[in-house]
């Protein structure tokens, strides 16, 4: 819960001392609620009021870091249940689960293909995030050396999960220093060991409920709690939390729970990042695709998928984009003419929007079609075709200014644009704006462009 | 006291019921929630989000291949069509009046009757009826298709800011239930409903449709006008309190992730199980955010998201 300046100033010695390098102990207090100074700036603060402020400015939901590196991933220090409120800012980790219990080639070979996966969407590349290896059934030699196999193949980063402390030993033992992966679990008895271990091998430990069915009723969550401050009690300080639920509707109730008692009500013993196991509460590998989906838009931190396809990684790839696209800024693109392939003074002149997912379905079908083209991308402060025609930002008047300002009558012999077909009733207007053009209405959905430019002739 | 209870959030309104069907036929009632999605812990959901299964009562010759697959020869006849659909899970036929379309057959008044008599008379769920999105021939077909079955508990669509009288006038004079589109926007979302309501049609006889942005193609924004609707009903705004309805199969299946096989990265992965997957992961997301009805395309997807609602009512 953030505190404002007079709460901090409560704390401060008083003294106007100006050693932060501020002129008064106010000033400070004041920059220090902007977060705009460090509290360790002031010398003479008591021990009491030290703790009052640190435990104040920590973020209701602690950021945790997993892994090391280009790929490590952060999660947690979200600040809005929903995300219309603000935005969430850390994409949950999507990893995928290695069994040290199956053959170790066929494991290592499904490394290397989620490694590889790599998608690009809306300009942006998209890709999973690293491996949980389970140990379950496997003796802790065994488990030690197939972690260290993974860890050969990949820079990504890793959950290991075992509950034997000697295993999980042995498995850390076996990982370059600073690794980091993230320790699960600290679970009822081994509780205290798994502590110890995370803390002298410096990663995130993960601390599940205490009843191993889980139900998301009341009794787990404070179980949970009571368990999570056993491990910080004794020094662990990024944490990420598994209320035990597995299924549809239970995990549902218990990350809401958690999301809003760390949220609301700055409870934090729960204040941090979550973990689901979508393939224990599903099915089959399609409703696991589905349950997986819900733990991305409800509150997950990390997401262990038990089965690979492409097709169901593409799929939560461009559902978490989604979710967690800020809603205050839709991705754009700048805008102005765009040639595609070479165009010349006879190529057609399509029109279309700033908003990114417009632009990159558009292009990429005018770039498919093998048709040299204009694309004139209008600004139409970053909505797509409809609702930028709705809110007037993308109406004949910007693109027929859109026409002038980027002198298309010069760099063309034609006088034809093309509008996209959702907003093929501003042609008429669109005519009277541009003197001397012929408004063409184009097809309605990006994925017939390519057969319309192909049929398109400039007389 | 449990750590839980001090987040409870109880709700000062509630969602309108409405209840489709009727007149001897089997019924399906809708929305009455007292809390967000699924959070039975602190509020009622009376009623399980219901899946509607789109039918065409012309055979759909531009649909993705994998749908055209899935029905193959039952959507040549609507009235087959709509059993194959309730065999498959359909708890509601969605028939879209598409030959009534002027740039299509343009088929008339009587015979899109003709074809909703004959599908009511084929199954027992109850029926929405989509006119062919021409307001104009809408109106006229609609008007028809309502005189014609009063009583039956229809669902009629769609009315639109600019088009919404006759519809609700329809609706009105013979006991059906007035679906209202909005393009993504919690503001005209209300007004449209108020405007609806004024012409004497109670709110337990309006669905509304915030508009469907299917996954990667603007889920988000729908997404998250749902979530403020519903969490404006449940303060008390008896005008954002509809149920809401979702036109997830049309949306899902003409992205190129559902329609294209070839030309496209091999990290798209399968053509097939992609398309029923964007499908179902559309409508799932979307039941988070508060839907009440989804209507929808592909068997194996309906019978994925019904699983889905089993299992999160519990």
């Amino acid at each position: 819960m953030a505190l404002t300046g007079l709460q901090i100033y409560k704390y401060l010695p008083k003294t106007n001392c100006k050693k932060c390098g501020y002129p008064t102990c106010l000033a400070f207090a004041m920059k220090l609620a902007q977060k705009g100074a460090e509290l360790s700036a002031c010398p003479d603060i008591s021990e009491e009021g030290k703790q009052a402020l640190d435990s104040a400015s920590r973020p209701p939901i602690q950021l945790v870091t997993i892994g090391a590196g280009a790929r490590k991933l952060s999660v947690g220090n979200e600040t809005v249940c929903f995300r219309h409120e603000k935005t969430f800012v850390h994409e949950p980790g999507i990893m995928v689960r290695l069994r040290a219990s199956d053959p170790k080639e066929e494991a290592l070979a499904l490394v290397d293909r989620v490694e590889r996966y790599c998608i690009e969407r809306v300009g942006m590349q998209l890709r999973l995030n690293g491996f949980a290896v389970d140990g379950t059934g496997a003796a802790p030699a065994a488990f030690a050396e197939f972690v260290a196999a993974v860890k050969a193949k990949t820079e990504s980063p890793l959950v290991l999960m075992s509950g034997d402390p000697a295993a999980m030993a042995a498995a850390l033992q076996k990982l370059p220093a600073g690794a980091t992966p993230l320790v699960y679990a600290a679970s009822a008895a081994a509780a205290p060991e798994m502590a110890k271990l995370a803390l002298k091998h410096k990663c995130p430990l993960a601390v599940r409920a205490p009843s191993a069915a889980g139900n998301g009723h009341a009794g787990s969550l404070d179980d949970l709690a009571a368990l999570v401050e056993q491990v910080t009690s004794a020094g662990v300080v990024e944490v990420v939390v598994d209320p035990g639920a597995r299924g549809f509707g239970d995990s549902l109730a218990a990350l809401t729970q958690i999301r809003r008692l760390a949220l609301r009500k700055n409870f934090r013993p729960l204040g941090y990042p979550t973990i689901t196991f979508p393939g224990e509460g599903a099915s089959s590998t399609e409703e696991e695709v589905l349950l997986a989906a819900e733990h991305v838009a409800k509150y997950s931190g990390v997401v262990v998928l038990d089965h690979f396809s492409p097709e169901a990684a593409y799929l939560l790839l461009t559902l978490r984009q989604n979710i967690y696209t800020d809603p205050q800024k839709p991705i754009q693109v700048t805008p102005g003419v765009y040639p595609v392939r070479e165009p010349g003074p006879q190529s057609p002149l399509l029109v279309t929007t700033n908003f990114s997912l417009t632009y990159f379905t558009v292009m990429g079908e005018v770039e498919g079609s093998g048709v040299p083209s204009w694309l004139l991308v209008v600004d139409s402060e970053g909505l797509s075709v409809l609702t930028g025609w709705a809110a007037g930002k993308f109406d004949a008047e910007k693109i027929a200014k859109a026409v002038k300002s980027n002198e298309m009558a010069d760099k063309l012999q034609h006088r034809k644009v093309v509008i996209p077909g959702l907003v093929a009733t501003i042609s008429g207007e669109l005519e009277d704006e541009l003197p001397g053009w012929q408004v063409l209405v184009g097809p309605r959905d990006a994925v017939d462009i390519s057969a319309y430019l192909k049929r398109w002739s400039a007389n | 006291m449990p750590v839980i209870d001090s987040i409870i959030q109880a709700a000062t309104g509630k969602v309108a019921e409405v209840t489709l069907g009727g007149q001897g036929r089997r019924t399906v009632t809708v929305g009455g929630e007292a809390a967000l999605p699924f959070l039975t812990f602190e509020g009622q959901m009376p009623h399980r989000p219901v899946v509607a299964v789109d039918v065409e009562d012309r055979e759909p010759t531009t649909w993705a291949g994998t749908l055209r697959d899935a029905w193959g020869a039952a959507a040549k006849d609507p009235a087959t069509w709509a059993r194959a659909a309730v065999e498959a899970g359909a708890d509601a036929i969605a028939l879209t009046l598409a030959s009534t379309h002027p740039d299509r057959e343009n088929a008339s008044p009587e015979s899109a009757v003709e074809t909703v008599k004959q599908v009511l008379a084929a199954v027992d769920v109850p029926l929405i009826v989509y006119g062919p999105g021409v307001a104009a021939k809408d109106n006229e077909v609609l008007v028809a298709v309502a005189d014609a079955t009063q009583g039956a508990g229809l669902a009629l669509g769609v009315c639109e800011d600019k088009n919404y009288r006759t519809i609700v006038a329809a609706s009105l004079a013979n006991g059906h239930v007035a679906i209202a589109k909005t393009p993504i926007d919690l503001n005209l979302a209300k007004q449209l409903n108020i405007l609806i309501a004024d012409m004497g049609l109670p709110p337990d006889r309006i669905l509304m449709d915030p508009t469907t942005g299917a996954l990667g193609y603007g889920l988000e924004y729908t997404y998250s006008v749902m979530e403020r609707l519903r969490l404006a009903a449940l303060q008390g705004d008896r005008w954002c309190a509809m149920p809401m309805i979702c036109t997830v199969g049309y949306e899902a299946w003409r992205q190129k992730e559902s329609r294209v096989g070839e030309g496209v990265p091999a990290e798209w992965g399968d053509l097939a199980r992609r398309g029923i997957l964007w499908e179902a992961t559309t409508a799932s997301t979307l039941l988070q955010a508060g839907a009440d009805v989804l209507v929808m395309r592909h068997p194996q997807a309906i019978a994925l998201v019904r699983g889905a609602i089993d299992k999160l009512m519990g």
